[in-house]
C-alpha cells in the first residue's frame, strides 16, 4: 500500500505466546514471536490444526494464551478489561455471523451502542458503512439477515467489524461460505476499504490465492504455529524458505504470479458511456463516432451497471435502468488472474473495472493483459540477463 | 342448557374469570422459574441431564396424587390448588428452554463475545430473543395443561370450573348433572383456547421479524 496518508491502525506484537490445552501433549501455539506493522494486512495461512485461528483469537483474548505476552500498540492486552478490549478490536467471522433477530442496522450499530455513542451519530455511522459496503443504505438498512444474499450478509459482516472504527480488524476466514464470483469482489472490496481506512488487518486463510492476493505480508505456519516463513507475497512465491513452504504455495506458483499484479497496472481502454433514462439515438451517435460496438450504462452513482451491444439498444427510446448490483465487474485492486477469469465469461471478452466506491473507471481486454505479462517478461529476462552478465564479470 | 346458563351467569363469569386467574398467574410464575433455571442449565452443563429427566418424570405424576401429597401441607383451597398448577406448567417451559437457548449457534455467542458483549448483556441481547420462539411454544403448552389440571384441582376445593364438573359427576341421574358437567368442561376448552389465541399474538407482537415464521 504505497499511499502517503497515515495509517489510523495500530501494530501488534506478539512475544513468546504459547497455548497450551489440558490433556494434550503438544501445545496448540507454541512460542509464536511474531510483530504486525501499523496500517497492513497480515494474512495467516497453514494447514488445518496449524494453530492459526487459536493466534488469532489470542489477540482479542477469545482464548487466553498460556503464556507470553500480545501488544497492541504498545499496551499488553492482558492489562486491559476484555469487554472493552473486544469493542475496540474489529472481529469478522465466515458468512458474517450476523444475529438473525436484528436489522442490518442493528447489527451494524450494536458495537456503537455498546460504546454509548448517541442514537443519531450510530445512525450516521450505519449508513456511512453500508456506502462503504456498496449497499445503498435506504434499501438495506432495516432489512433482516435473511434476506439478503450471502456476500450482502458478508459485506454487513465487514461493515459491523469496522463499525466502531477500531484500529485492529481481525478476519477469521472471512470469505469462506461465499461463492467464488462473490468472494473475489468481496476481496476486491476489502483491498479498496483498506485503501481508504489503512487499518491493520490480521487475517486467517486456507487459501493460498487469497493471501497472495490481500496481504502486505504472510505469514505461514506449521503445526504448533512453527513460523515458516513471514514475508511478502512476491517473497513467498518466488524465494519460498523451504520445502514446506513450497510444498505449500504449491505447483503453478509461475501462474500464481498474476495473482501479484493488478488490474491497476494495466492501461485501461477507454469505452462509450450512458447513463439510464438517456436518448438512445444520441448514444449510438455518441458510440458511432468512436468506432465503439457496445456502451456501458452507468446509475446515478456513476457505478456501471450493464454492457450492451449497440444492437441491444436498437429499439428502445430511452436507455433502460439496471441494477448495478447484479453486474460484474472488476476492481482496479482485482488481480489479473481474477481479470482473466471475468473476461473469459464475460461476452464481450473483457470486464469493466471500477474503482473506489464502485465507480466507472473504463474497461480492461486480453490484449492489455497479454501486453502486460509480455512487457513483465522482457523485463524479468533483462534482470537475469543483467544479473548473468554480472555473474560472469565478478 | 341454555337457561340453565343464564341462570347461573353472574356465577359463571366469576368463576372463569378465577379458573383464567389460576393459570395466569401459576404460569407466569412458572415462566419465571423455568426460565431462570435454564439459565443456570445452559451455564452449568451437568445440569442438563437432571433438568431433563425432572421435566420428563415430573409430567408423569398424576396430577390427583400430587394434589393428594400437597393437600396436607397448604391445605384446602387455592392455597394447594396454586402451587399444583405451577408445578407442572413449570415442566414443559423448563423443556423448551433448555432447548432453545442450547439451539442457539455457538459461532453467534462466540461473534457476542467478541464484539465486547458481557455473557450477561449477551444472553439478554442474543440468546434470550433467539430462543424466545421455543421458549414461547412451551409457554403455550404449558398454557394448555394448566386449564386442564387447574378443572382436576377443584378437587381441593381450587377456584374456577372445576367445581361444575365435579357437582355434575356426583349427582349423577339428577336434573341438571349433565349440564354442570358439559357447562365445566365446555368453559375450560373455550377460555383454554381464547388463552392460546392470547398467546399467539403476544408471539407475533414480541418475536423479531427476522427470525418469525
Amino acid at each position: 500500500m504505497s499511499t502517503t496518508t497515515t495509517p489510523s491502525g495500530a501494530d501488534i506484537e506478539l512475544i513468546d505466546v504459547v497455548k497450551r490445552y489440558p490433556g494434550q501433549k503438544n501445545p496448540a501455539v507454541d512460542s509464536l514471536s511474531l510483530h504486525i506493522p501499523a496500517g497492513e494486512i497480515v494474512m495467516f495461512v497453514g494447514p488445518s490444526g496449524c494453530g492459526k485461528t487459536t493466534s488469532l483469537k489470542m489477540i482479542n483474548r477469545l482464548i487466553e494464551p498460556t503464556s507470553g505476552t500480545i501488544k497492541i500498540d504498545g499496551e499488553d492486552v492482558r492489562g486491559k478489561d476484555v469487554d472493552n478490549l473486544r469493542r475496540n478490536v474489529g472481529y469478522v467471522i465466515q458468512g458474517g455471523s450476523l444475529f438473525p433477530h436484528m436489522s442490518v442496522a442493528q447489527n451494524i450499530g450494536l458495537v456503537p451502542g455498546l460504546l454509548k455513542w448517541g442514537k443519531s451519530r450510530t445512525s450516521d455511522r450505519v449508513d456511512e458503512l453500508l456506502e462503504l459496503v456498496g449497499l445503498d443504505p435506504a434499501r438495506y438498512r432495516d432489512r433482516y439477515p435473511r434476506e439478503l444474499s450471502g456476500g450482502q450478509q458478508q459485506r454487513v459482516g465487514v461493515a459491523r467489524g469496522l463499525a466502531a472504527d477500531p484500529p485492529v480488524i481481525l478476519m477469521d476466514e472471512p470469505f469462506g461460505a461465499v461463492d467464488p464470483i462473490t468472494r473475489q469482489r468481496l476481496q476486491d472490496e476489502l483491498l479498496s476499504i483498506q485503501d481508504e481506512l489503512h487499518k491493520t488487518i490480521v487475517c486467517v486463510t486456507h487459501d493460498i490465492d487469497e493471501a497472495v492476493k490481500l496481504g502486505d505480508r504472510i505469514l505461514i505456519l506449521e503445526e504448533g504455529a512453527q513460523v515458516a516463513q513471514y514475508d511478502t507475497p512476491e517473497a513467498v512465491l518466488v524465494t519460498p524458505a523451504n520445502p514446506f513452504v513450497e510444498d505449500f504455495v504449491g505447483a503453478g506458483s509461475t501462474l500464481k504470479q498474476l495473482s501479484l499484479s493488478r488490474v491497476s497496472d494495466v492501461e485501461l481502454a477507454e469505452t462509450t458511456t450512458a447513463r439510464s433514462g438517456e436518448s438512445v439515438p444520441e448514444v449510438l451517435d455518441r458510440a458511432r463516432a468512436r468506432n465503439d460496438t457496445s456502451v456501458v450504462v452507468l446509475d446515478s452513482r456513476n457505478r456501471p451497471c450493464e454492457w450492451l451491444w449497440l444492437r441491444e439498444l436498437q429499439g428502445h427510446g430511452t436507455v433502460p435502468e439496471f441494477n448495478a448490483e447484479e453486474f460484474v465487474t472488476l476492481d482496479r485492486r482485482a488481480t489479473l488472474n481474477d481479470a482473466l477469469d471475468t473476461m473469459l465469461s464475460s461476452s464481450h471478452g473483457a470486464a469493466v473495472v471500477t474503482g473506489r466506491r464502485d465507480e466507472y473507471v473504463g474497461v480492461v481486454n486480453f490484449n492489455a493483459v497479454t501486453d502486460f505479462i509480455q512487457a513483465t517478461e522482457e523485463q524479468h529476462a533483462a534482470t537475469a540477463a543483467a544479473d548473468a552478465a554480472n555473474g560472469e564479470s565478478a | 342448557m341454555w337457561d340453565f346458563i343464564v341462570e347461573r351467569r353472574e356465577d359463571i363469569a366469576y368463576n372463569a374469570f378465577q379458573h383464567v386467574n389460576l393459570v395466569v398467574q401459576a404460569v407466569l410464575l412458572a415462566f419465571v422459574v423455568a426460565v431462570l433455571l435454564a439459565i443456570l442449565v445452559t451455564r452449568v452443563p451437568a445440569l442438563q441431564s437432571l433438568a431433563n429427566s425432572v421435566s420428563a418424570m415430573g409430567l408423569t405424576i398424576p396430577s390427583l396424587a400430587l394434589l393428594g401429597l400437597l393437600l396436607p401441607l397448604f391445605g384446602i383451597g387455592p392455597s394447594t390448588a396454586f402451587p399444583a398448577v405451577a408445578f407442572y406448567a413449570t415442566l414443559p417451559i423448563l423443556r423448551n428452554a433448555v432447548v432453545g437457548l442450547q439451539g442457539v449457534d455457538a459461532t453467534l455467542l462466540e461473534s457476542a463475545r467478541g464484539m465486547g458483549m458481557s455473557p450477561v448483556r449477551s444472553m439478554m441481547r442474543v440468546q434470550l430473543p433467539l430462543a424466545w420462539p421455543v421458549i414461547l411454544a412451551g409457554v403455550r403448552v404449558s398454557t394448555q395443561m394448566s386449564m386442564g389440571i387447574a378443572a382436576i384441582a377443584a378437587i381441593v376445593l381450587g377456584p374456577g370450573l372445576g367445581g361444575y364438573i365435579y357437582t355434575g359427576l356426583s349427582q349423577i341421574g339428577g336434573a341438571n348433572a349433565l349440564n354442570q358437567a358439559l357447562l365445566g368442561t365446555i368453559g375450560v376448552v373455550i377460555l383454554a383456547l381464547a388463552l392460546d389465541a392470547l398467546l399467539l399474538l403476544l408471539g407475533r407482537l414480541t418475536t423479531s421479524k427476522g427470525i418469525r415464521v
